[in-house]
């Protein structure tokens, strides 16, 4: 190509072909990112059409119907995935925030922390079922059933890489010389952590808590190996326990319209319920900021 | 614990040599600093002034792997010696950056953070003003102590940053071409500062700026590189000596602007 049509004139347009491009370009990367955002509407469309007509106040409070007979709600459910993300949460988030601050904090480039971060892309990558066989073998076989606790476990296995590769992005957005200044002030690492760097993170850590939320909460292979299913409501965390997400998985594959619809109806719970745990989470803690 | 020693130096250098690493960046430096006076620090880019500075209060080996030779006594105590408390050590010797650091927390607790990691518990409010005030920042945030530090202009944000090194009351504050990122107004109040804070305590600044360097300090080290890289302390003494006759010919070189 040659440079020999340059002139001086500051109104001479780009040549056809560039313009032309550089149109086609950016009209491309538009309907492609159309293309990405349809199946996002199209799910959130069509759980919302079919499932909110199936939502009304029995869905809360009442038991599934017995089997042949119509009406009943999935209270039990909603129930136990409160319960179960409950005390996933409670496993994974301290281990995985102390983890991360381990990776970012005290020993950034040490051979031992790439082990740990390979660790945890590794187990991040691990296929969700997986979890569920081994919750199956080192809770359920061992401690005599299915239960809530195998269920959690199993969901803070899922979670724990998560939280863990969130939070140290997290923590390492917040400037070295925040915690230089913190130090000059002759504060140790302890205080520089847990007064400075933490406030700082905590948007960016409950970002990534709420993700792990949000993936626990729809999971359904590592709670059929771990907690199974329950018709009643929760007796004890050592029994069985019912999950949206199993319920979801029973009834969408049965033959029969009204538990179809029930299923739908879950689904529609599902999204609900992560909506306003991850509101909830950011109004309280943007507040305490 | 007696911080005002009889000894009228508050630093004792003694052939300090500082590696980053394997690479040597400073050579040999033998100095001392006097107290409650202020010590300017120029020379060219890369020639360890501020690696100097933050060999004063031991920052460095929190940015990176370094190693120091020699000798750096604080007051008489070798702030080298493996029994010496960092925390300690840092307390007494404030540290301001070149781009100011305000925690993300509000006015108030940026300058009572200090005090309460060193477990001052109770009513603060006293000291926040007098931090304050001597930092010349209290009449222009006294109505919103409660609001976000990070609200505030650079040069206020900074001077909130003096305030946060004084209200652990030091006795030495190093400051890291403090002025550097801000407006000529905002340079000449952290001047006005320096100038107020001489009596009280001993500082030492790091200035890319010569005039500053003339106009807020006592006594100033030049520090320049030698053919290998390596930073060195190539004149020291009083500003107005080193800046109206200095003896040596780099020297005079710098500071008439012929290179750096």
């Amino acid at each position: 190509m040659t440079m020999s049509k340059q002139s001086d004139d500051l109104t001479q347009p780009l040549e056809a072909g560039r313009t032309f491009f550089n149109t086609g370009m950016t009209i491309l990367s538009g309907v492609f990112t159309l293309l990405g955002l349809i199946p996002l509407f199209l799910v959130l469309f069509y759980v919302l059409s079919q499932g909110f007509s199936s939502l009304n106040a029995d869905i809360f409070t009442q038991l599934p119907a017995p089997s042949g007979t119509l009406g009943g709600g999935f209270g039990n459910a909603i129930q136990g995935t409160m319960i179960m993300v409950a005390i996933a949460a409670s496993i994974s988030v301290p281990i995985g925030v102390l983890t991360a601050i381990f990776l970012s904090e005290y020993s950034r480039d040490s051979g031992f922390v790439q082990y740990v971060r390979f660790g945890v892309n590794v187990l991040a990558g691990v296929p969700s079922i997986v979890i569920g066989v081994f919750a199956y073998g080192v809770v359920v076989t061992t401690s005599g059933g299915f239960s809530a606790y195998a269920g959690g476990f199993a969901l803070a296995i899922l979670m724990l890489p998560i939280i863990i590769r969130t939070t140290e992005e997290a923590l390492k957005l917040i400037p070295w010389e925040l915690r230089l200044g913190s130090f000059a002030l002759g504060a140790d690492r302890f205080n520089t952590i847990a007064r400075v760097i933490l406030p700082a993170a905590l948007p960016g850590i409950i970002t990534g808590i709420m993700l792990a939320v949000s993936r626990a909460a729809g999971e359904t292979a590592p709670l059929i190996f771990t907690a199974l299913f329950s018709q009643y409501w929760l007796e004890g965390l050592n029994k069985p326990t019912a999950s949206l997400a199993v319920l979801i998985f029973n009834y969408a594959t049965t033959p029969y319209a009204d538990l179809q619809h029930k299923a739908w109806g879950a689904s529609l719970m599902l999204l609900i319920l992560v909506l306003i745990i991850s509101i909830v989470a950011r109004i309280v803690f943007r507040r305490r900021s | 614990m007696s911080s005002t020693t009889t000894t009228s130096n508050a630093y004792q250098v003694r052939n300090m040599n500082f590696f980053y690493g394997t690479r040597q960046a400073l050579d040999g430096i033998n100095i001392d600093i006097p107290a409650q006076s202020v010590t300017a620090i120029i020379g060219p880019s890369g020639c360890g002034k501020s690696t100097f500075l933050k060999s004063l209060n031991r920052i460095a080996e929190a940015e990176t792997k370094v190693r120091i030779d020699g000798q750096i006594s604080l007051f008489g105590q070798n702030i080298y010696d493996p029994k010496v408390n960092l925390t300690q050590l840092r307390r007494r010797v404030g540290m301001v950056f070149q781009r100011p650091n305000p925690f993300p927390m509000s006015i108030y607790d940026n300058v009572a953070y200090g005090p309460r990691v060193f477990g001052t518990k109770g009513n603060l409010d006293a000291l926040v003003e007098s931090s304050l005030t001597k930092a010349a920042i209290w009449n222009e945030v006294k109505d919103k102590l409660r609001t976000s530090a990070q609200g505030l202009s650079g040069g206020q944000q900074q001077r909130l940053c003096i305030a946060r090194s004084l209200a652990v009351n030091p006795d030495v504050l190093l400051m890291d071409e403090p002025c550097s990122a801000l407006d000529p107004i905002a340079t000449l109040r952290i001047e006005e500062l320096i100038e107020n804070l001489r009596t009280q305590l001993t500082i030492i600044i790091v200035t890319h700026n010569m005039q500053q360097a003339g106009r807020v300090s006592q006594n100033t080290l030049f520090f320049n590189t030698d053919e290998s890289r390596i930073g060195q302390l190539v004149e020291s003494g009083l500003t107005k000596e080193i800046f109206f006759s200095p003896k040596d010919k780099r020297t005079e070189d710098y500071i008439t602007g012929r290179f750096g």
